[in-house]
């Protein structure tokens, strides 16, 4: 490929290192495509299959919009609790010196190595008809499991980590001085909160929360757990999408490019914020 | 607590472990009472039967090879993504969060159309003899998927903050490309790879929505352990077997999760070494 300019950092480009650059840039090039990009078009291209017409009768069905609607509460209710847990969760592990601090720090990495089924199997365990609240609550007339708050605390379950995980290693960076320096000017803890750590960390924070949102809208192992599966009721759009693959292939795949398209976005901004955030720190 | 000059560290501190404590150790510690009120032999009725056996077979077996593969090619194009420029390597680079961002399921049913055998690859690997889908090169398949950014993303801002100077002084000592790589850089990358593998490891051994599809889930062939999971709560109303099951997925878990932690503080002594 012509195009491939390459700058190679030792030594001056000789045959061999033309012909290394050219097998490592072209391997790269091909496990990216042939890995990631194949199955992101083949999404689009089965949803379009049956002609725009058919996709958009398949999207505007109301079960997919009931889906739809409930992927976006779950979403709108989980989001802004992980956002709060993470701010808090960076605060304390990056100004503070406390005893048990390592433990924390794994407590708070453990859901993404928990498999996310076995994560909606501990939630049944506790909210379930047989779980250790499952009596109490249904004597209060409260259902967790195969309702919306099973779905929010499975979703929060597997996306705690997020927005603490782009937080904390950025704050423990930049340190507590400007901080610190705030409070000895007579700024309270809100104020330093809100005026000078929150700015620094505004980019990581976003960043983050679109990270957790995407894994929110998306999560299928888990909410499968505990969704129950009742159409238009309490499933979200991936498992409308998973119900739908059994029945008709198109329009399961029509779903499933609202979820890819949310996706693309995503991982567009994410682009954007990055080359945002490197031209601040150019400029500085 | 005079130790702390910025406030707000108990109600940082105290909603972190509240979240926590709900969240995460309250829904543990049923999955542990659970497994532990079934005992050693009632547990091992519900995990010695062959289906189960076979699932978990699978489940780690595929994994750990879906791992060093991911390992393998994460280097490759970490390695290329840092050391050269080319055209749309910004877009490559964006590419490799697709596995992170894509919801599992999504993942999945593609995954399964694009190596059917009426399928876009299918239709041309199934006459060679490659049957990707419903079988567990399929399973492989789908958890390298998930896998690959965990590599890439661990090992290359060690490769941009890596100085070529190691290197420049072994080309100088008359050193060849492939004794640079293994002699110098590969030494120093190896905690970091080992690491992403971890990671990778960890992603696969519980992937659930990437996999059921492409996966065919086939008796004793091609069902892996968080399928079974969900097949004894859905369908059997099994939860002790399925509670059992739970139980070494999260012991499995745990001990990735120690090692991880090692390796980390391991990574952190290499660095001050050097």
């Amino acid at each position: 490929m012509a195009a491939i300019a390459a700058v190679v950092s030792i030594g001056r480009p000789s045959r061999s290192t033309r012909v290394a650059r050219l097998m490592l840039v072209g391997g790269a090039i091909s496990v990216l495509i042939g890995l990631l990009v194949l199955p992101l078009l083949t999404i689009f291209a089965q949803a379009l299959s049956q002609g725009v017409a058919f996709y958009v009768d398949a999207i505007g069905q109301p079960d997919t919009l009931a889906a739809v609607r409930l992927t976006l509460t779950v979403a709108a209710i989980a989001v802004p609790l992980n956002l709060i847990f993470g701010l808090a969760a960076a605060w304390s592990m990056t100004h503070f010196q406390f005893r048990g601090k390592a433990l924390l720090s794994a407590l708070i990495d453990l859901p993404f190595s928990v498999s996310p089924v076995v994560a909606g199997m501990m939630l049944i365990l506790i909210y379930g008809k047989d779980g250790w609240l499952g009596a109490w609550l249904e004597a209060h007339g409260v259902q967790v499991i195969f309702a919306l708050p099973g779905l929010v605390l499975a979703t929060v379950f597997v996306t705690l980590p997020f927005v603490a995980r782009e937080l904390i290693p950025l704050m423990q960076a930049q340190g507590s001085e400007q901080e610190e320096a705030a409070l000895t000017l007579g700024a309270n803890g809100w104020q330093i909160f809100f005026r000078v750590t929150l700015p620094r960390v505004r980019w990581a924070l976003l960043y983050g929360v679109l990270l957790c949102n995407a894994r929110a809208m998306g999560e299928f192992g888990a909410v499968y757990v505990v969704s129950g599966h009742l159409r238009g009721i309490t499933n979200t759009l991936p498992l409308q999408v998973d119900q739908l693959y059994q029945e008709n292939f198109t329009a399961a795949f029509a779903a499933a490019s609202l979820l890819a398209s949310l996706t693309v976005l995503t991982l567009g901004i994410k682009r954007f914020l990055e080359w945002r955030q490197s031209g601040a720190s150019d400029r500085h | 607590m005079s130790r702390h000059v910025l406030p707000g560290f108990r109600l940082s501190t105290g909603y972190t472990l509240a979240v926590l404590g709900g969240c995460v150790l309250l829904p543990l510690a049923a999955l542990v009472w659970t497994a532990c009120e079934l005992g050693p032999s009632g547990w091992w009725a519900q995990i010695g039967t062959r289906r189960v056996l076979a699932s978990l077979r699978l489940s780690f077996g595929a994994a750990l090879l879906a791992a060093t593969i991911d390992v393998l090619l994460g280097l490759l194009v970490a390695w290329a993504l840092v050391r050269y420029r080319f055209a749309f390597r910004r877009v490559c680079d964006a590419l490799v969060d697709l596995p992170f961002a894509l919801p599992t399921a999504v993942a999945g049913i593609s995954l399964t159309a694009l190596y059917a055998p009426n399928g876009w690859l299918g239709s041309r690997l199934v006459p060679l003899g490659i049957e990707v889908a419903y079988t567990r090169l399929g399973v492989l398949l789908a958890m390298v998927f998930v896998g690959l950014p965990f590599v890439v993303r661990t090992l290359q801002p060690v490769l941009e903050s890596m100085e070529g100077d190691l290197e420049e002084a072994a080309y100088t000592l008359g050193a060849s490309p492939v004794q640079r790589f293994f002699r110098v850089v590969l030494p120093l990358l190896l905690p970091t790879l080992l690491t992403g593998y971890a990671l990778a490891l960890a992603r696969a051994i519980g992937e659930y929505g990437s996999v059921v599809f492409i996966s065919g889930n086939r008796l004793f062939r091609t069902e892996i352990a968080p399928y079974l999971i969900v097949q004894k709560i859905d369908s059997q109303y099994d939860y002790r077997g399925a509670a059992a099951l739970s139980a070494v997925m999260l012991t499995a878990s745990l001990l990735l999760l120690v090692t991880m932690a090692w390796l980390q503080r391991w990574t952190h002594r290499w660095a001050v070494q050097r």
